[in-house]
């Protein structure tokens, strides 16, 4: 038993504490990437707005105020009210949540459906994965506003349903990304030892597949997020998605820009650029989280 | 003894667009229970397709068992049910793969691996799996084993790795353990502490072992028995004595040949096998290495079937004893 006796472990990194390590990370990421930061800082905004609406909304969102139609932008009203009087930067700022319950929620559970399904497609591999694709094929053809119409007018409008419709045209873009990724791991040695094992299917793709496919999913989410935003806009623009008096960024931009887009401008541009802003802060972090993960462009 | 596992006429085809490439055509062999077999020959010989047949392995499509049975204790493998076939993998069964490097999972902690395959077999506790993986880690020679449970693949060096994953394939004591190559990605100092390890443990666990290799060193050290192969087919078996100091079959001692030894001048050429080996769907009725043999004669266009040149030494060729002959007259 002499060989068997002690094979010495090599160099050990020195331990520094978890905050100082994690503080040092930020600044890096920072550094490394200034447009991602402020794509960061955009998204914590719009968290904060969305957490702590109650404390930083002035007004009621729906509260009306017919005594104050059309108010320009002014100290008591900073982005000025709409045409039922109601505050702009208010609903802004409940608008926020809107916005990112929609994106999450969408795009958490569209990813992460189209994450399991692009994973088997890809483990099961052969006719399985043949059949699955085309049927994929035949839900990328329609562009996402496309088919989002199309789930809405099966389903009706409301918030909810709004969630299923942009869900569901992201299930097919995750699981073709997943699956190219997850191509690559079915033939590495470790998937053939978990078979060796006698592990089952279904615990070879959810516990040894998912988690060295979680990079390519997580840029995906936050690329998803942005779009949702932006689908969910539009879906409440067309009058399909989140109801009146619900306050939802697409409506106000809807309700502003075809009547008062000369008499009172600041009821579409407010929400327009809320709009604008989100949809850039979710990309541009998006971007700078794929550089993150990817290893050949974390050296530059 | 009691035969652990008999193979017998085994047949694993790929069909593939340009033809089917018979890889292992028919082969026949018994492991003894706490016997360690060796599986020789070149690459593409069949020898690593032969042990995945075993665990029904094989990707499929293209690969298929076509023909032939593998009873393992009694039951043909080849009959069990997805379910009953994944219950004898990992738990009667284990499997030490050629790469270190990548047959762990790179984002799961090396405790997580090692308390998996507890957990689905012997339906064990977490505290339980992870007392028995820190134990097992201890035993292939792993030091602060509680440590270096937490510690993902990439702490590991390969040598480590594969300690790690003969661990692994020991967990559940199983009867049998395929090791296909387990040292060729190893560097030579590395590859004798783990076979040594592997030869120990299994003595003292007294289980069989089955060593794919192409190294015929480990063979000549670690083997009970050796099985020969040659496109798809057996082509000599019998003890590592036979093999080494008594070949009968032109591939063996062509192999032997073309591997330098300490007790050669060191000097003398050493003499590679000439040509290359056969294409697989291309293989006419006759034994295969008869454009690569320099005994064969005509009748070599006909198979030779694998006949008994001595006790428990069986070679397939029609011209043993020229080849026997030539090799007294060589030494």
């Amino acid at each position: 038993m002499t060989v068997a006796a002690d094979v010495r472990t090599e160099i050990e990194l020195p331990d520094r504490s978890e905050t100082a390590n994690w503080w040092s990370r930020v600044r890096q990421f920072v550094r490394r990437n200034p447009l991602g930061a402020a794509g960061a800082i955009v998204i914590i905004v719009m968290f904060i707005m969305a957490a702590l609406a109650d404390f930083i909304a002035p007004y009621n969102p729906v509260a009306n105020a017919f005594d104050r139609l059309h108010q320009p932008p002014s100290l008591e009203n900073w982005f000025g009210t709409d045409q039922f009087g109601r505050d702009v930067f208010s609903r802004i700022v409940y608008g926020a949540r809107t916005a990112l319950l929609v994106g999450f929620v969408s795009s958490f559970i569209g990813a992460s459906i189209g994450l399991v399904l692009g994973v088997g497609s890809a483990y099961f591999g052969g006719r399985t994965d043949l059949i699955f694709q085309r049927i994929l094929d035949v839900f990328m053809a329609f562009p996402l506003i496309i088919m989002a119409l199309a789930v809405i007018s099966i389903f009706g409008t409301g918030a909810q349903n709004v969630i299923i419709a942009i869900t569901i045209p992201f299930i097919p873009r995750c699981a073709r990304v997943v699956r190219s990724s997850a191509l690559a791991i079915r033939e590495m040695p470790y998937i053939d030892a978990a078979r060796a094992n006698g592990f089952s299917h279904s615990r070879i793709i959810l516990r040894h597949m998912v988690p060295n496919v979680m990079a390519p999913f997580l840029i995906m989410i936050t690329a998803f997020v942005g779009q949702a935003i932006l689908l969910e806009a539009s879906l409440s623009y067309l009058g399909l998605g989140v109801q009146e008096p619900t306050p939802a960024w697409g409506l106000m931009l809807q309700g502003g820009a075809e009547e008062y887009a000369e008499s009172a401008p600041w009821i579409a541009i407010f929400p327009g650029i809320a709009i604008s802003l989100a949809v850039f802060g979710f990309s541009l972090f998006g971007d700078a989280v794929r550089d993150e993960l990817d290893p050949k462009l974390r050296s530059q | 003894m009691t035969k652990l596992l008999e193979i017998e006429s085994l047949q694993t085809h790929f069909f593939t667009s340009a033809g089917v490439v018979r890889a292992v055509d028919g082969i026949s062999y018994d492991v003894d229970e706490g016997e360690t077999i060796a599986i020789v020959g070149e690459s593409g010989c069949g020898k690593s397709v032969s042990a995945l047949s075993v665990l029904r392995l094989v990707a499929d499509p293209p690969g298929r068992v076509v023909g032939g049975s593998i009873r393992f204790k009694g039951r043909d493998l080849l009959q069990l049910s997805e379910e009953e076939i994944r219950d004898v993998r990992g738990k009667d069964i284990a499997m030490v793969f050629q790469e270190p490097m990548t047959s762990l999972n790179p984002v799961l902690t090396i405790g997580r691996q090692l308390t998996e395959t507890l957990q689905q077999h012997l339906h064990m506790s977490r505290e339980q799996a992870d007392a028995r993986a820190i134990e097992l880690l201890g035993l292939v020679g792993i030091a602060e084993p509680a440590r270096r449970l937490k510690q993902y693949p990439h702490h590991f060096s390969g040598g480590m790795r594969q300690r790690v994953m003969i661990a692994m394939a020991l967990c559940c004591n199983p009867k049998l353990i395929i090791a296909d190559e387990p040292t060729t990605a190893l560097d030579v100092t590395i590859q004798a502490q783990i076979l040594e390890l592997m030869k120990d443990l299994t003595r003292r666990f007294g289980v069989a072992l089955i060593v794919i290799t192409h190294n015929l060193g480990i063979v000549a050290r670690y083997a009970d028995r050796v099985n020969v192969m040659y496109a798809g087919k057996i082509i000599e078996s019998g003890t590592a004595q036979h093999i080494y100091h008594d070949p009968q079959h032109p591939y063996t001692l062509a192999l032997l040949r073309s591997v330098p030894r300490m007790d050669r001048p060191r000097q003398a050429r050493l003499d590679p096998v000439q040509g290359q080996p056969p294409d697989l769907t291309r293989l006419d009725g006759g034994c295969a290495f008869r454009p690569r043999c320099g005994f064969a004669v005509s009748r070599c266009a006909s198979l030779p079937p694998l006949d008994g040149v001595g006790a428990g030494h069986l070679a397939a060729c029609w011209e043993t004893e020229t080849v026997a002959g030539s090799l007294q007259r060589a030494s």
